[in-house]
């Protein structure tokens, strides 16, 4: 049955007692949630378990081996570039929420097109365009300009901004814009409530609605996932696959992913409510490989270096390079970041280690066609 | 032996269409293509890059091959007929794989949004080979779109399970017309070879060659697969029986003098 919306999937476990059901999971049901072709959710949910920690180094070859079976032995490789970092939310983890001190600026179209050249001057072909959320300093339109710019060096561009309305999404579609990526952030709803005392982020639905819009909008790709850290990361990684399952299934022509992550420090400095360890984020990311064989896994350098040389093997798809979380950062000098990033290697570096581990860089992997 | 397959034009020598999607260095493909003798080289237009000649997968694939662009990532007609322009605009020629997936679960070509496009660039001269599920009915209708092959899959897509629609298969290679060229899930030399013998013209590879532990050494087993498969269909593959045959007939006698 397709839901007609994620919402109704996300009651459906929304009150389950997830500690006892992972108290309940052994060894056998571990080993059975993997032997399956095609695994269900709660066969995830089992991979997802503090019982299957024993069991990781088989689901990581499992999901090594599939892969490289449906991906080979490719990385494709992106950069963010933040074109504002104007924000009304308060979203108590971000350094870029409203009544955080820090300079706030908004790229002309001119300095959009000085890091456009600096960045497909390392051969990029694929962006990530990201705003805070202000429909007065970042509107739409201004959006959309910067996409008919960038248009000139890449051949996909995704977006990472606030929630808009379909027609909205349909406009930047026909602007140029292929690809999506916005976090729910949390699914718990209380907690998503307690994180976003005001603005309008406070929708829990608009944004969990929106990768629905932007799909029937027309968007090629669709990038989803949980900030880890926020809650308890087993559920909500649990969510954050559901989400994309449910997506997969109900728009099977759009090219559904996830990314697993982590929150990093940031002006404010505010820590994670839960650790979540490098055995956690692996743990997420294999066990989502073996529940969507054929799902993209977006790794950014949210993560160290050692540790996402790590993950190549693990199930990532797509890895950024060269990042920058400052608006202006590549062009225009220092500035405050919306993160702190822990991999500051340029996309040369990044190419020579994926080679390294007998991994082919992507530098393109679409054609803008109109 | 002189048997060439001929399309488009061209006389191809070597049955093994090679595949380029999956390799851990695009710098693998020339040399894939000499351990395997390819002549025909797919490469999807999304990864062709004329501005980085060095990370451009196209750079890789040797001059006197078929470049045969694919329309990888289209999820309709349109976007199929784009992309295949694109590619000859491109300088890639005039051939193209039509590729159209809207299902991105399984990957299984879309039979109807395949059929559209192949009319379209067939009416604008482009050699076109509709990769397609191996439907009889869709079949003829490719070839009165004007393909010049049809390229059913064995199996999905990177699932190297095999010639899992050899049926199906079996009744395009004794109804179209056309060469049948099977395309996708083929994971063994020998099933390529199972193709070859059954009647494929050729068989395209990419996954079971470039994932093997040596994609050079693997290139060249499927080389000599499909080579030995299209000789054994050539010679004439003895019939099947299920029992032994008896050494004495039973009616025998009624031909017999005695």
């Amino acid at each position: 049955m397709i839901c007609l919306s994620f919402y109704e999937v996300f009651l459906r476990y929304k009150n389950m007692d997830f500690e006892r059901f992972f108290a309940g999971v052994t060894g056998a049901d571990v080993r059975q949630a993997m032997a399956g072709a095609r695994l269900k959710p709660l066969d995830f949910l089992t991979l997802l378990a503090p019982a299957a920690e024993e069991h990781l180094e088989e689901i990581a070859r499992r999901a090594h081996s599939l892969t490289v079976q449906y991906f080979g032995r490719t990385i494709l490789l992106y950069t963010p570039l933040y074109l504002a970092n104007y924000c009304v939310n308060q979203c108590v983890y971000c350094g870029f929420r409203s009544g955080n001190d820090l300079a706030r600026k908004k790229l002309t179209v001119a300095e959009v097109e000085a890091e456009a050249r600096a960045i497909a001057a390392t051969g990029l072909k694929h962006i990530l365009i990201l705003t805070g959320e202000s429909r007065s300093e970042s509107p739409v339109s201004y959006i959309r300009e910067c996409v008919q710019v960038l248009k000139k060096y890449f051949t996909a561009i995704s977006i990472e901004i606030y929630p808009l309305e379909e027609a909205e999404y349909a406009g930047l579609v026909d602007a140029g814009v292929d690809g999506m990526t916005i976090y729910q952030e949390v699914y718990d709803e209380d907690v998503y409530a307690a994180m976003h005392p005001a603005g309008p982020k406070r929708n829990y639905r608009f944004r969990l609605e929106a990768p629905d819009r932007a799909c029937r909008a027309g968007m090629r790709s669709m990038n989803t996932g949980a900030l880890l850290g926020l809650h308890d990361w087993r559920p909500e990684a649990f969510f954050a696959g559901l989400h994309a399952d449910y997506l997969q299934n109900k728009y099977p022509d759009v090219e559904v992913s996830i990314s697993p992550p982590r929150l990093r420090p940031h002006l404010g400095g505010y820590p994670p409510r839960v650790e979540v360890t490098d055995m956690n984020l692996v743990q997420f990311m294999v066990a989502f490989r073996l529940f969507m064989p054929r799902g993209g896994i977006t790794v950014s350098t949210r993560e160290r270096a050692g540790l996402r040389d790590r993950l190549v093997r693990l199930g990532a798809t797509r890895m950024s390079a060269g990042s920058c979380t400052a608006v202006g950062g590549r062009t225009a000098g220092e500035s405050t970041g919306q993160f702190e990033i822990s991999d500051e290697r340029d996309v040369a570096a990044m190419a020579s280690m994926l080679y390294e581990q007998g991994y082919q860089p992507l530098y393109k992997d679409w054609q803008y066609i109109g | 032996m002189h048997d060439p397959l001929l399309i488009g034009g061209r006389e191809i020598k070597n049955r093994l269409f090679l595949g380029t999607g999956k390799f851990s260095s695009n710098r693998l493909i020339p040399k894939v293509v000499e351990a395997s003798g390819a002549q025909v080289v797919t490469v999807a237009l999304r990864r062709v890059d004329l501005d980085f000649e060095e990370e451009n997968v196209a750079t890789y694939v040797p001059g006197d091959c078929v470049l045969m662009p694919n329309t990888s990532g289209a999820r309709n007609a349109r976007e199929a007929v784009r992309i295949a322009r694109l590619a000859r605009a491109a300088g890639c020629g005039n051939w193209v794989k039509v590729e159209v997936i809207s299902d991105n679960r399984y990957l299984l070509p879309d039979n109807y949004e395949t059929l559209k496009a192949t009319e379209i660039l067939a009416a604008e001269g482009f050699v076109v080979l509709p990769y397609m599920s191996p439907d009889l009915m869709v079949a003829k209708a490719m070839v009165e779109a004007g393909a010049a092959a049809v390229m059913p899959l064995g199996s999905p897509i990177g699932s190297n399970r095999g010639l899992r629609t050899k049926e199906l298969v079996r009744i395009l290679i004794e109804e179209i017309p056309l060469p049948v060229i099977v395309d996708a899930g083929i994971g063994r030399p020998s099933e390529a070879a199972e193709a070859m013998e059954m009647g494929a013209a050729a068989v395209l590879v990419n996954t079971a060659i470039a994932t093997a532990a040596d994609p050079v050494a693997m290139g060249r087993a499927f080389g000599m697969a499909v080579a030995a498969g299209r000789t054994a269909h050539l010679s004439g593959l003895g019939e099947v029986r299920l029992c032994a045959e008896a050494s004495s007939p039973l009616t025998g006698f009624l031909r017999s003098d005695e």
